[in-house]
């Protein structure tokens, strides 16, 4: 298969400027140039690209919502890729790093931004130092700094490194974090399209959604819907892991393909390790709920997951075979989830506390009964109070392993030691 | 007025200002939306999650846009996917709130819930218990009991010194963020912040010293836990068994409302004592807030070394002897002296102290012969005439207006002031900074002049030029002139910073004359509300005394006197040369502020006071006073504000009212018997004999009016531990332009004082060492040293470094000093502070110890 956003794999050397350029690079940046900015918009709204960051938001609407005028924008590249399995944005950036420099280019240009941050996970120090590079390249090639390409547009570019906070893939923790503030989101409105980086009108982009946008502009967005399915145009990078085989990113078309071809297609997982059956999968890294076997026909969209109450997210699948404890797996997610608070707000900081201290209980072989009770009650009271998505997330795997995996939680508090009497 | 918009809560249909948050908004009509992280001086942020409640809009046809009606016609309201956050929504017309639905009910529950599984519920040895917005909440709104293992709970540091003032203790802490946002967003000193997160989220500070801040105070009032203590108060007392009393900062020239909390407690041998002092609501004076001077200085009332018993002196040593022989010595002594005897009185006393000490001179003795023992800044006959307008709010300022501060360090001298200025600018108002070396307001000015030394006069006289003028200059001058006249309202501070007395009377009317200016409409900036001058008094009751006439030359209200008596310099020299030979001396050391070389050649010096000063040691009589505490009185602020204090706690030993021992002194000298109460002072002293507080009385001056945000009533969540003002707004009276046009000022010529090669200026420091603040030891740790600041270039050629002892010699005395080379002090100019009041630009002489 032929790849768009992995072409590292199709074409060799594509992080050099040369070879980029050589294959068809920054083609959508002229291509753009030559539209104006506000047929760019078009383009890219009409192509419907949905958010690739996990919620999924089209990014054409998110630059429209950029007000006219003459005022300072920005764009902000989204690197704090921190979800638990998700590791394609480092791949893209450190295989192929100028098309997500396109791509924001292209955005800022629709935008009327003149600055580009790029808030990188702070331990993701190699494609880091590769995106530099390129940067560097561009630089001195005039594709980026003053009047890039004799196009009359200027923009700059600068990456930036995250602290290591999970919460800074939020969009408004992020932009504190990259103000040098504390990395805690903050109560939306305001939106960063109306005040976000500095105060400063600012979209907040993925790098995925990002790498979509150049072959978009060069091949139309009538080529893009051609791709996927109603609700889920074009293609995704799905970071596949746990107990298969052949772990990894794939580039799939959205919707052709099912959960159980990733795990046995033979382009792909290439089946469960040691033989194993197949137990469950978090399709959405620790953030969305889990699902069981019975969801392993449903294709790979934004959309497939929901008849079994479930989501694609970032498309981080982690894979568990059956010999895996459901209720220990919990307890390391929640563990995440509580370590990755930020503290901000009451429910999620004290209720992901709490949650850890019960599970930890009932792994320990110390819970009764009343714990499992009292967790989905926590777990529930969690829920619709949060100031921002990471709350509702610490609440997914513990409400989806009690509700496909009680046997488990009985199992654990069946066998427990009493508690000695104080 | 901002535009209007109605909303529902809960059935109850209000109007309020468009932008108004929703819990703001329930709060006009009396729903409690219970917060802890909002504050309504504070911009919310949400994080606490208490405030959840239904908001509905009514829908709208996406087509036509024609509202969508229910079959009974009322509009269809759309509830939205969930509960939303009170305190961030903005209220929307046509918006509907529900704060009682079982969802909301549970979320609170749920809240308060998580909340009190990190609490230590360790109220029973809480300071704040009895006032706690978490206890009261979670009576309101909490389960009976918590799931949570207790084994579970966190545990933390309880004994947290964020510096000498405040303590912490992290495991009360709930992160609502409202100290770490007052001290960034209010107080504009972000020295303490959140550090870590999660659960691990904690407060610490950022600066050295600790909680480096004059406000930090006020943050232990808003904490809605226990987690922020003062050093002074905490495990002090119990909050129900403290008595609150209504008083006013003695200190500082904004008025600042208080509260005393007392207490009879066996430890301090039977007696009522002040346990703290905390912020009293008077959004025309200084809202909710208070410096942490005016909340810790208030320890002199209690101190060990008060005046308890008159003395006199005999056989060279001052004795203890009783009122009846003190008093009469001091009248036989004075009504010998007669017309020839003098008075000097300090500015911090009431106006019934100060009324009955002109009475009792110009009245009992036909004497005129009295002024302020120290006089720093003149102009109360300007701003008699201009000053800012009766009906003024500082906190009105904003788009489209000016303000003006002249040769004044706000953030030392007078903080409230300070704050509302700041404030005010990050509302939308110019700036106007006019100061010979930077200082803390220079970041919010719009426009800032750091004149040349010696030119603050010339810079004032220069924009009057540019403002009579008005020909569009295009330097900075003529666009501050052009920005002054052209304000919706302009209100100009002015102060006395590296100034004589003389100038600074130029620079008030020069202002005044400024002030006066109309522009193309016609308008001026003066007799109209929020408009005028302000002096920046360096006392609480500087102005009472210049409205009470102890001035030579102006009797009460203003009043010429035909021939005015000597001026306390004239005083001083007549002292020294014989001339006086009789004075009483109230509230005031000029000995010990270097004013008066001893006792000179009185033949009689009489010292009304509450500590035996270097004055009162070579006095011939001492009269001990009573404090602000102990009595009853009204001071008048910087604005004319006329505000009453009441009494909180017993009289310390013998010690009497001043304007009661004055009283009893002028009675055996044959005048009235005397009054009362002060409040007879005031009614037939004071309105009767000062035109301008004709129409006051105790009780007009004690009239309240329902302030907003609604803060320190029943609920103390909203706001804090903030008192409810109930015992009066106070009164400003009216200025002369009020009731029309007055002339312009005579502007007399002044010679700045002479500099020689490197000139010194003394700057004000709110902890510089004095009478009172000594007192206080919990302030002792914070007391402005003696420094010299000196700019690089200068200290580099003086060979002075950071560190080094100096020794400044300023008008004959020597003063010991640290030096610091660190930016506050321009090139070519020296800066001292942490001493005593000197005038005027120094010709100092510099030397290395």
């Amino acid at each position: 298969m032929t790849h768009i956003i992995l072409r590292h794999h199709d074409v060799e050397n594509i992080h050099e400027l040369s070879v980029y350029q050589a294959n068809g690079g920054y083609e959508g940046l002229k291509k753009a140039f030559s539209l104006g900015p506000k047929a760019v918009i078009d383009e890219v709204k009409k192509a419907v690209v949905r958010g690739r960051g996990g919620a999924g938001f089209p990014a054409g609407l998110k630059w429209g919502f950029i007000p006219g005028g003459d005022m300072q924008k920005y764009i902000v590249i989204n690197t704090d890729e921190s979800e638990t399995g998700t590791f394609k944005d480092r791949e893209i950036l450190e295989k192929n790093p100028h098309q997500v420099i396109e791509g924001a280019l292209i955005a800022a240009y629709a935008v009327g931004a003149t600055k580009i941050y790029n808030y990188w996970r702070g331990e993701y120090m190699d494609a880091a130092y590769a995106c530099e590079k390129a940067i560097k390249d561009c630089y001195a090639s005039g594709l980026l700094g003053e009047n890039i390409l004799g196009s009359g547009f200027s923009c700059d570019f600068y990456n930036h490194f995250g602290a290591g906070a999970y919460i800074c893939g939020e969009e408004t923790a992020l932009l504190n974090s990259l103000m040098g503030d504390l990395g805690q989101p903050w109560s939306k409105p305001p939106f960063p399209a109306q005040e976000g980086l500095y105060g400063k009108p600012t979209v907040v982009n993925n790098v995925e959604t990002l790498a979509n946008i150049a072959p978009i502009l060069v091949n139309g967005a009538d080529w893009y819907v051609g791709l996927g399915t109603d609700q889920s145009n074009g293609i995704k990078v799905v970071c596949l892991s746990g107990h298969v085989n052949r772990p990894g990113n794939y580039e799939i078309e959205m919707g052709k393909v099912t959960y159980h071809q990733l795990i046995y297609g033979e382009e792909y997982g290439q089946g469960m390790r040691d033989d194993k059956g197949f137990k469950a999968l978090l399709p959405s890294g620790g953030s969305g709920p889990v699902v069981t076997a019975d969801a392993l026909d449903a294709d790979v969209s934004f959309e497939g997951l929901n008849p079994f109450g479930s989501m694609m997210g970032s498309a981080s699948i982690i894979v568990m075979d059956e010999d895996t404890d459901m209720v220990w797996a919990t307890e390391k997610m929640t563990h995440f989830f509580k370590h990755e608070s930020c503290g901000k707000c009451t429910p999620c900081r004290e209720g992901t506390f709490w949650l850890e201290k019960l599970l930890i209980k009932i792994n320990k072989g110390r819970g009764t009964q009343e714990d499992i009770q009292k967790l989905e009650r926590v777990a529930t009271q969690i829920q619709g109070k949060c100031l921002c998505a990471l709350g509702e997330f610490a609440t997914s795997p513990v409400l989806s392993t009690i509700k496909h995996f009680m046997d488990e939680y009985k199992a654990k508090v069946n066998t427990a030691v009493p508690v000695p009497a104080d | 007025m901002s535009d209007l918009v109605t909303i529902f809560v809960d059935g109850i249909e209000l109007q309020v200002e468009q932008g108004a948050t929703v819990v703001d908004a329930s709060k006009r009509v009396d729903v409690d939306i219970p917060v802890f992280c909002h504050h309504p001086k504070l911009e919310p942020v949400g994080m606490c999650r208490m405030c959840l409640v239904e908001i509905g809009m009514p829908m709208r046809d996406r087509a036509t846009g024609e509202p969508v009606l229910e079959e009974d016609g009322s509009p269809q309201i759309n509830w939205g996917r969930g509960l939303q956050t009170g305190c961030t929504v903005r209220v929307a017309d046509g918006m509907r709130v529900r704060t009682t639905t079982d969802v909301v009910d549970e979320a609170r529950e749920n809240v308060i819930e998580f909340l009190l599984t990190s609490h230590p519920l360790d109220c029973p040895i809480c300071d704040k218990g009895g006032e706690c917005p978490l206890q009261n909440l979670t009576m309101a709104h909490g389960l009976g009991e918590s799931a949570f293992d207790f084994d579970s709970k966190m545990q933390n540091e309880k004994h947290v010194p964020l510096g000498e003032l405040i303590f912490l203790d992290r495991e009360r802490c709930i992160q609502c963020a409202r100290c770490t946002r007052f001290q960034d967003e209010i107080a504009d000193d972000p020295v303490i912040g959140f550090h870590n997160r999660g659960r691990a989220l904690e407060i610490v500070t950022l600066s050295d010293p600790g909680f480096d801040s004059y406000w930090s105070g006020n943050t232990t009032d808003i904490c809605p836990v226990g987690a922020l203590t003062t050093a002074d108060f905490r495990f002090g007392a119990r909050p129900w068994e403290l008595i609150p009393v209504a008083s006013i900062s003695p200190h500082g020239p904004e008025g600042a409302n208080i509260t005393m909390s007392t207490r009879q407690e066996a430890k301090s041998g039977g007696r009522v004592v002040i346990k703290r002092i905390m912020p009293r609501q008077n959004e025309l004076v200084n809202e909710i807030w208070i410096s942490d001077h005016t909340r810790f200085v208030h320890h002199f009332a209690d101190a060990a070394d008060r005046l308890t018993k008159p003395l006199i002196r005999k056989g060279g040593v001052l004795v203890e002897t009783d009122w009846d022989t003190a008093l009469t010595t001091v009248a036989e002594k004075l009504q010998a002296a007669g017309s020839s005897a003098a008075g000097l009185s300090g500015d911090r006393p009431s106006n019934e102290d100060l009324f009955a000490f002109q009475k009792l001179f110009r009245q009992g003795l036909k004497s005129h012969h009295i002024d302020l023992a120290a006089s720093r800044i003149a102009g109360g006959d300007v701003t008699a005439q201009v000053g800012i307008a009766s009906g003024s709010n500082l906190l009105d300022l904003g788009r489209g207006d000016v303000i003006v501060v002249v040769a004044s360090d706000l953030h030392e001298e007078a903080p409230i002031w300070w704050l509302r200025v700041k404030q005010a600018a990050e509302r939308g108002a110019q700036l106007v900074v006019l100061n010979v070396r930077p200082t803390r307001l220079d970041k919010f000015a719009t426009h800032l002049v750091h004149y040349p030394v010696g030119e603050a006069v010339a810079t004032v006289r220069q924009l009057l030029g540019a403002a009579q003028i008005s020909d569009g200059a295009s330097d900075q001058i003529g666009k501050i002139a052009e920005a002054i006249v052209g304000a919706t309202n302009v209100v100009a501070f002015y102060g006395y910073e590296g100034l004589t007395y003389a100038e600074t009377d130029v620079l008030a009317k020069s202002l005044a004359n400024l002030l006066q200016v109309k522009n193309s409409d016609g308008h001026s900036h003066v007799g109209r509300v929020n408009n005028g001058l302000i002096a920046v008094w360096p006392h609480n009751n500087t102005q009472g005394a210049w409205d009470m006439g102890i001035h030579p030359a102006l009797a009460p209200g203003y009043q010429s006197v035909d021939q005015p008596g000597r001026s306390a310099a004239e005083i001083y020299s007549g002292v020294q040369d014989g001339t006086v030979q009789t004075l009483f001396v109230m509230a005031a050391d000029p000995v010990g502020d270097g004013l008066m070389n001893g006792r000179g050649l009185l033949d009689f010096l009489v010292v009304q006071e509450l500590f035996l000063t270097e004055t009162a040691k070579v006095a011939d009589v001492v009269l001990p006073a009573q404090s602000w505490a102990e009595r009853d009185g009204t001071f008048t602020n910087g604005e004319r504000r006329v505000q009453r204090y009441y009494p909180a706690i017993q009289p310390v030993g013998e010690s009497r009212p001043d304007w009661q021992i004055i009283e009893q002194i002028g009675h055996k000298m044959g005048l009235d018997k005397p009054h009362f109460a002060a409040s007879l002072v005031f009614k037939k002293g004071i309105a009767a004999g000062v035109p301008q507080y004709s129409d006051m009385d105790y009780r007009s001056i004690a009239k309240v009016e329902k302030q907003y945000p609604d803060v320190g009533g029943e609920d103390l969540y909203y706001g804090g531990t903030s008192y409810e003002n109930k015992h009066g707004l106070g009164q400003q009276w009216t200025s002369a332009a009020e009731s029309g046009d007055v002339a312009m000022f005579t502007v007399p010529d002044v010679t700045p004082s002479a500099a020689g090669a490197l000139p010194v200026i003394r700057t004000a420091a709110l902890y510089t060492p004095g009478t009172l603040i000594n007192r206080s030891d919990v302030l002792s740790p914070r007391m402005a040293q003696p420094t010299l600041h000196l700019h690089a270039a200068d200290a580099d050629r003086l060979s002075i470094a950071t560190g080094d002892a100096v020794i400044v010699s300023v008008n004959g005395q020597s003063l010991q000093l640290s030096a610091h080379v660190n930016g506050a002090a321009p090139q070519g100019l020296a800066l001292i502070n942490g001493v005593s009041y000197a005038a005027g630009v120094l010709d100092a002489k510099i030397e290395t110890a």
